[in-house]
């Protein structure tokens, strides 16, 4: 872990209890109590009707594989090529993320194929969430 | 605004394009400025607006000694431009400043004074998108397009012919970074840069800048050049991250930004002669299509395989060769402005016959911004 050569996310006061989550091995989205809107990335109020009434839950962690492309030109401390992912979430929120348990090809990724969220300690404090397919490869 | 209130009265990019690493950022904007005011027989003490982005405006005015009443250095990437022009005619028309100027500069590839990339770990895209090995447009503009590909039937085969349908072009245009013909197989040969992105379906990364002067449309008849009125303008902003774009399929700054500019035009599709899309990636020409109108929601890929932009087609599309293969500097909103103007006074070097009305539409960021600028050769 002490080599954790990727980028980093740094969390702020508002995304805090998504980081905490991840790091306990939750995956949180948050709800508006007002209009039930779910809605991501995290902020303390609804996109949809501006209600600062929201509240955190813990999501389903399923999702489909929404779209992706596979990156030949490797962000530092990433091994190409690799898929940047997009899921969609069955909350009907979309999320990138890395897909692992997957060989990282066109064949393998199938589009809407179903996928569940997993957790990667990168450092002590941060742990992301990643997706891999549902019962193992596809 | 008032269509054909305001017009662009010079108009004009740097001296060199491509490569040039003799230039800074700063004298990039400046090297454009001049050839521009040049263009129509201003100086600098002329000018009492100034318009732009990447630079600030306050670097661009001291550098070329302009004192003005009015700027405006809104930066949403590279379709920022064709935002100042929708600000200054309003800033025109409301008296604030009477001669605008805008410049452009640019070393992306040179890096000669440039900054740097990339986001800051605390904002969302730092959070949210960086972690998972986004390593800039190649790899986070091409993001929707596999779904897009997926639901609308889309082949590979298509998206490479919006590159070889462009390189067509670029074989008319001599200041054309790339002007040999290719065909589907090459591009598809080409070396994969993010899948289903091959290298000349990505655009180039090059040096260079450009200008625009803009005043009222009243005092244009006074100047040298032939007047291009601005006939209708729109803009519109989206999400920061492409991974929370609204929608997958189109782009909805494209949709609210062409919406308002054809509506202030009171034109519909059918009425424009050319149109400039900018194209940082391939797929870039089937959104802009469909987004503004001129394609329904998945025909915008069939619409360019079949041959209908490509010269002698129905639509004439990013006629300088485009980001693919003209030039793009990084932010090249301002080279589809230079060619709807070239087009409009009748100097392009791919010359649509008869060419009246331009639309350009840019995009900022990865379908961050939206801009789109309706030019007409006649006052309405």
């Amino acid at each position: 872990m002490a080599d954790y050569r990727k980028p980093l996310p740094q969390p702020t006061p508002e995304t805090k209890p998504f980081w905490d989550g991840t790091k306990s091995g939750e995956l949180r989205l948050q709800r508006c109590q007002s209009c039930s809107h779910v809605y991501f990335p995290p902020r303390p109020f609804c996109p949809e009707c501006a209600s600062r009434s929201v509240e955190w839950f813990k999501a389903s962690g399923k999702g489909t594989l929404h779209s992706y492309v596979i990156n030949h030109r490797p962000a530092p401390g990433f091994d190409a090529p690799y898929a940047i992912a997009i899921v969609m979430l069955a909350e009907g929120v979309k999320m990138m993320t890395n897909m692992v348990g997957v060989e990282q090809t066109p064949e393998a990724l199938k589009l809407d194929m179903p996928v569940e969220v997993t957790f990667e300690q990168a450092t002590e404090d941060i742990t992301l969430p990643k997706w891999r397919p549902v019962g193992g490869a596809a | 605004m008032k269509p054909g209130s305001v017009a662009v009265v010079g108009a004009a990019e740097t001296t060199q394009m491509g490569v040039i690493p003799d230039m800074s950022v700063i004298q990039l904007h400046a090297d454009a400025a001049l050839n521009t005011l040049k263009d129509c027989g201003l100086t600098p003490k002329d000018i009492d607006g100034v318009a732009t982005a990447g630079e600030s405006p306050v670097a661009i005015s001291h550098y070329l000694g302009i004192k003005p009443t009015w700027v405006d250095g809104t930066s949403v990437g590279g379709c920022s431009f064709m935002l100042h022009v929708r600000h200054a005619a309003a800033a025109i028309n409301e008296g604030l400043c009477s001669t605008v100027l805008i410049t452009h500069g640019e070393s992306g590839r040179s890096r000669i004074g440039a900054g740097g990339w990339g986001a800051a770990a605390a904002s969302l895209a730092g959070q949210f998108e960086a972690p998972y090995g986004t390593s800039g447009p190649p790899s986070s503009f091409t993001i929707p397009v596999l779904r897009y590909m997926k639901d609308y039937g889309v082949t590979e085969e298509q998206l490479a012919m919006v590159a070889v349908v462009q390189r067509e072009w670029a074989g008319r245009n001599p200041r054309a970074s790339f002007r040999d013909p290719i065909t589907v197989e090459d591009v598809l040969n080409s070396r994969i840069i993010a899948y289903p992105f091959h290298l000349l379906e990505c655009c180039l990364v090059t040096d260079g800048g450009g200008a625009l002067i803009m005043t009222s449309a009243d005092r244009a008849k006074d100047f040298p050049t032939k007047p291009i009125y601005i006939i209708g303008t729109g803009e519109s902003v989206e999400s920061p991250m492409v991974s929370q774009m609204y929608d997958f399929h189109h782009s909805t700054a494209f949709q609210i930004s062409g919406k308002k500019a054809f509506a202030e035009a009171g034109i519909t599709p059918k009425d424009v002669d050319h149109l400039m899309v900018y194209d940082a990636f391939a797929h870039l020409p089937w959104y802009g299509l469909e987004g503004l109108g001129f394609c329904k929601p998945g025909e915008g890929p069939a619409f360019i395989a079949e041959g209908n932009t490509r010269p002698g087609g129905k639509l004439p599309l990013n006629t300088n060769g485009g980001g693919l293969s003209y030039m793009h500097s990084g932010m090249y909103g301002m080279y589809a402005l230079q060619e709807s103007v070239r087009q409009l006074r009748g100097t392009a070097p791919a010359q649509v016959p008869g060419a009246k009305i331009s639309v350009a539409q840019g995009v900022g960021g990865m379908f961050a911004a939206a801009g789109t600028i309706i030019m007409a050769n006649e006052r309405p």
